[in-house]
């Protein structure tokens, strides 16, 4: 596996120096608590506006007749597509045998799985009748895209939550060794965890399988995923969404919004957690290349998505295109294309862009422009049906996000960032193990 | 049994009394409505055309909403009827997005409410719906296709008629007399 094994002496020095570096942010990370009553302050906040919303119904948010999908959708999606980049990491890099994933893999399954989580809430507050949340299941039609989603989303979430666990069980060991004086609670969730770990050869040989084997599944199923997702709206009959190449398209743009969110979480440890000797500038210059070819690929189902359509200008689609490129939503079209896609990615093209700085300011660019670019596929198209729009109140002409649906559209935010919080606090954010493997350490003494 | 309905948009004066008897009838809450009017105009002065269009959920044959209904809350009923039952609605609005008439609406109290013909309060007691009884132009037409004898069958033998949106394929059971 290794490439030059080390000594036994060597190597329990080189794995003390690992577990050292990785586990002190597990016990020395200032500012905890308060970014933990930060995000809590939040949580009440937004429990508070969607007690409003529970109270009285969808009508507080702006979505009426005509935009009955509004923000919450648009998140809906940004979520999915954020959460698939534990797979694109993981399975896809991975499998293909890529070595510089391993001190990244655990934070794309971090926040692949956070976002993922927070999909499936995101939806239920768009719901009108949560409370009836059951009839999915109890009334359930396979013939329905919600229904898929519903399906696909869970499934999602449940292999991510076994590809984030399994790689843990042995650093649940490690921790149990190293960090004795944790309180109770946090020691009995190690205990669950690492399920006998005693680095015995078939121990490795099972732990290898079983991540082998959820590398490949996962795969299929984050793709079900975000297709669905673009199922939900290529399924209909709305000029903007009747197309036929949703499913890649919203699959590429995903993994545009997973590599951007990873960079700045990477940058976030790399610097907060002082693991500047894991995530070195070598990570950051091969995701800022992964970058650029996944916002490359994604460009180009821009092209199709957008011009061959405006090329032919039919009749419903030129409505709703001349609304994009010159009309009402041309501001944030253009923006979203040009200053959050087509320049990061371009001048990540040269090396010199590719440093740890420059990209998470470029990525959270991206990252800005992945959400506007949800809502811009989600809210127009609603503005242009087929028949006009007459004698009808005023506020049904155009979506304007009241107060309350931005609060709801933050609250998933924390959300995410809570779990990632928590987890991070949890467990080392770099796989120990894994990297002790990498230095040559001598397999049987990683317990 | 197949209830279809025309509108004679010669005949249509634009007055809305088919939206407030609807409103009525239906307590439809304020702000919202089942039917709609629309008046669309064509060509470039002087050479211009009017045409007034009283509309509402075409109970399509073949309907995208009922199709991606993840409960079975949106279903065909008796003569092909396009309904809604509340209490299986889960308000997750595919059926609006799939809609190209945009003949749905989320009612304030959570679920997804529509035109229904009267269905149940006025057809099953062999009354019209409630549009169609009050037009004072008479110009809707409701009943059953497959009676060559309803209104709105002998109507349609003798008069031109579209539907609207043909190319989305729904099969569409508003008629338009033009």
């Amino acid at each position: 596996m290794s490439v030059n094994k080390l000594s036994t002496e060597e190597s329990y020095k080189s794995l003390d120096k690992i577990e050292t570096d990785l586990l002190r942010p597990m016990t020395h990370h200032k500012g905890f608590e308060l970014w933990i009553l930060f995000l809590i302050l939040i949580f009440i906040v937004g429990g508070y506006a969607y007690f409003i919303q529970l109270r009285d119904g969808l009508g507080v948010t702006a979505m009426r007749d005509y935009s009955s999908w509004g923000m919450y959708i648009g998140n809906f999606v940004f979520f999915v597509a954020a959460s698939l980049i534990g797979m694109f990491i993981s399975s896809v890099l991975g499998l293909l045998k890529i070595k510089w994933i391993t001190p990244i893999t655990r934070i794309a399954e971090m926040i692949a799985l956070a976002f993922a989580m927070w999909a499936g809430i995101v939806i239920v507050i768009d719901m009108g009748r949560p409370d009836r949340l059951l009839n999915v299941f109890l009334h359930g039609r396979f013939q329905s895209p919600i229904l898929w989603d519903v399906t696909v989303v869970s499934t999602y979430v449940a292999i991510s939550l076994l590809l984030l666990l399994l790689p843990l069980i042995p650093d649940a060991a490690i921790i149990r060794r190293r960090l004795p004086n944790l309180p109770k609670w946090q020691m009995k969730i190690y205990d669950l965890l690492y399920l006998g770990w005693e680095a015995r050869p078939e121990q490795y040989r099972i732990i290898k399988k079983a991540m082998r084997i959820l590398a490949i599944l996962i795969i299929p199923v984050a793709l079900a995923i975000h297709t669905v997702t673009s199922w939900l709206f290529a399924a209909t009959l709305r000029a903007g969404w009747d197309s036929a190449i949703f499913g890649p398209y919203f699959v590429s743009g995903a993994f545009v919004a997973g590599v951007a969110a990873v960079i700045i979480a990477m940058y976030f440890f790399r610097y907060n957690y002082k693991l500047s000797d894991y995530i070195t500038d070598f990570h950051f210059n091969r995701m800022g290349q992964v970058l650029v070819l996944v916002s490359a690929i994604y460009i180009y189902f821009n092209l199709n998505e957008y011009f061959v359509p405006a090329y032919k200008m039919r009749t419903a689609e030129k409505l709703h295109l001349d609304e994009m490129f010159t009309g009402h939503w041309a501001i944030l079209y253009w923006f979203t294309q040009i200053a959050c896609l087509a320049i990061p990615s371009f001048l990540l093209i040269f090396k010199r862009m590719r440093r740890p700085f420059t990209m998470l300011w470029l990525s959270v660019l991206v990252l800005i422009g992945a959400w506007l670019k949800r809502f811009l596929i989600v809210v127009p198209v609603q503005q242009h049906p087929y028949l006009p729009i007459q004698n009808v109140p005023e506020s049904f002409h155009h979506y304007i996000p009241t107060g309350i649906e931005i609060t709801l559209t933050i609250l998933p935010f924390a959300g995410v960032l809570l779990i990632i919080t928590i987890i991070a606090k949890l467990f080392p954010v770099i796989s120990v193990w894994e990297i002790a493997h990498e230095k040559g350490v001598d397999e049987s003494i990683i317990k | 049994m197949r209830y279809a309905m025309a509108v004679d948009t010669r005949k249509c004066v634009g007055c809305s009394d088919c939206v407030v008897a609807c409103q009525t009838e239906n307590n439809v809450p304020i702000g919202f409505c089942r039917d709609w009017v629309v008046e669309v105009t064509d060509g470039t002065y002087p050479n211009l055309e009017a045409e007034i269009r009283s509309e509402r959920c075409n109970h399509c044959d073949n309907s995208p909403c009922v199709r991606c209904c993840p409960t079975g809350a949106s279903h065909y009923a008796e003569g092909g009827v396009v309904l809604v039952t509340p209490e299986k609605c889960i308000g997750c609005g595919a059926c609006i997005a799939s809609c190209p008439y945009d003949a749905r609406y989320p009612h304030p109290d959570g679920y997804v409410d529509k035109c229904t013909f009267c269905l149940e309060n006025r057809v099953k007691k062999g009354l019209n719906p409630a549009c169609v009884s009050v037009c004072p132009t008479k110009c809707m037409y409701f009943g059953d296709l497959d009676d060559p004898n309803s209104p709105v069958s002998k109507i349609l033998k003798n008069r031109k008629y579209k539907t609207l949106i043909p190319e989305a394929g729904t099969n569409p059971q508003l008629y338009f007399l033009i």
